[in-house]
């Protein structure tokens, strides 16, 4: 619940805040996000699964978004930037859809 | 993996979600709570400078993709504004071909209104008096006066009320006196003609002339060169009854 609302605060305060993003940020900015969401959901499925943890959520959520940010930086390095920020948000992507089929099977059976 | 066969009841997906989802006052609890505060404010302010996106933030392939588009509409642009640009030139030259034509066409009309009569004139010129109370001027002698007054260059002549145009005619009347095309002449007869004044006024004084010849009939003559003078009578064109124009490409093929 605590989590569910923090998140609605925060989606309130950027719409109404309407900040810029700082230019060193931008690139890594979407894929933290997408990572992030990864780790919400991942924590959900756990939720379900029964073996939730509190500490593992907040670890792999940051470490979830510093390794994205750092694959993009390292990509930006090695001049595939554009290429591997695709392959991150395919590899999430698919990690999140995986993630809300077995929320699905739990919640709906189905 | 979940496993399908497990025995777990339909509710209790749900009542695990409503159990978890409770608030707990522990320290990960809030920190998860940040964390997700952290991801909606970052998920709303990405949305939001995706929105407003200017270039900066593109990469470098983005922005040669970017270049080549915006080059590619250049020149089709540039292209077009050739075309246009063209397309205005032409229309300016005929505007300016066409509004000479029409002032050539307008200045024809006015030396064309002067020669048949349709049109006032004003000019230098003579202005001649002829009084004949022994009714010794004929219309040959008028006539011969006009042609005299032709001769001196005379681009516009008005005897009396009448315009003389190619057309008129003078006729003699059973009571002495002249009508130009059917118009009774009323004297003195005033001749007003436009045309280098010293000229027309010499033309009329040659020996045996115009002006030997009226007084030789007891009439006097006065002749007055003036720097403006005013032909105000019209001549109304009747349309031709019985002529008509024949274009050029007809007769030379007749």
């Amino acid at each position: 619940m605590i989590p569910f609302v923090g998140l609605l605060i925060g989606i309130a305060v950027g719409v109404f805040l309407q900040p810029d993003v700082p230019l060193w940020l931008q690139p890594y900015l979407p894929i933290a996000v997408i990572a992030a969401l990864d780790a919400v959901f991942g924590a959900v499925r756990a939720v379900l699964d029964g073996i939730f943890n509190d500490k593992v959520f907040v670890v792999s959520f940051l470490s979830n978004v510093v390794v994205a940010a750092f694959i993009v930086f390292l990509g930006d390095k090695l001049g595939v930037g554009s290429q591997l920020s695709t392959g991150v948000v395919v590899v999430l992507g698919v990690r999140i859809f995986s993630n809300v089929a077995s929320i699905r099977r739990h919640l709906f059976r189905a | 993996m979940t496993d399908p066969t497990s025995p777990a009841p339909a509710p209790s997906g749900w009542r695990t979600l409503l159990r978890m989802s409770r608030p707990r006052a522990t320290k990960a609890n809030a920190l998860a709570g940040i964390l997700a505060l952290l991801l909606g404010f970052a998920i709303a302010t990405q949305v939001h400078q995706t929105q407003s996106q200017g270039l900066e933030s593109l990469r470098e392939d983005e922005l040669v993709r970017l270049l080549d588009d915006v080059q590619t509409d250049n020149s089709r642009l540039a292209d077009e504004i050739r075309t246009l640009e063209a397309q205005r030139d032409q229309l300016a030259n005929g505007a300016a071909g066409s509004s000479a034509a029409r002032a050539a066409a307008e200045q024809r009309v006015d030396s064309l209104g002067i020669l048949a009569g349709t049109v006032r004139a004003k000019g230098p010129g003579i202005t001649m008096r002829i009084s004949d109370p022994k009714d010794g001027v004929t219309s040959a002698l008028l006539l011969d006066t006009v042609e005299e007054l032709r001769d001196g260059g005379a681009e516009a002549i008005q005897i009396d009320d009448v315009r003389v145009v190619a057309s008129t005619y003078f006729t003699d009347l059973d009571d002495g006196g002249v009508s130009a095309s059917d118009t009774p002449l009323t004297q003195p007869y005033v001749i007003t003609a436009i045309g280098d004044a010293s000229t027309l006024a010499a033309a009329m004084a040659i020996p045996g002339g115009v002006t030997e010849s009226v007084k030789r009939v007891g009439a006097s003559i006065s002749v007055s060169e003036e720097q403006s003078v005013t032909v105000d009578a019209l001549h109304t064109v009747k349309q031709p009854q019985y002529a008509r124009p024949v274009s050029p490409a007809t007769s030379a093929a007749s």
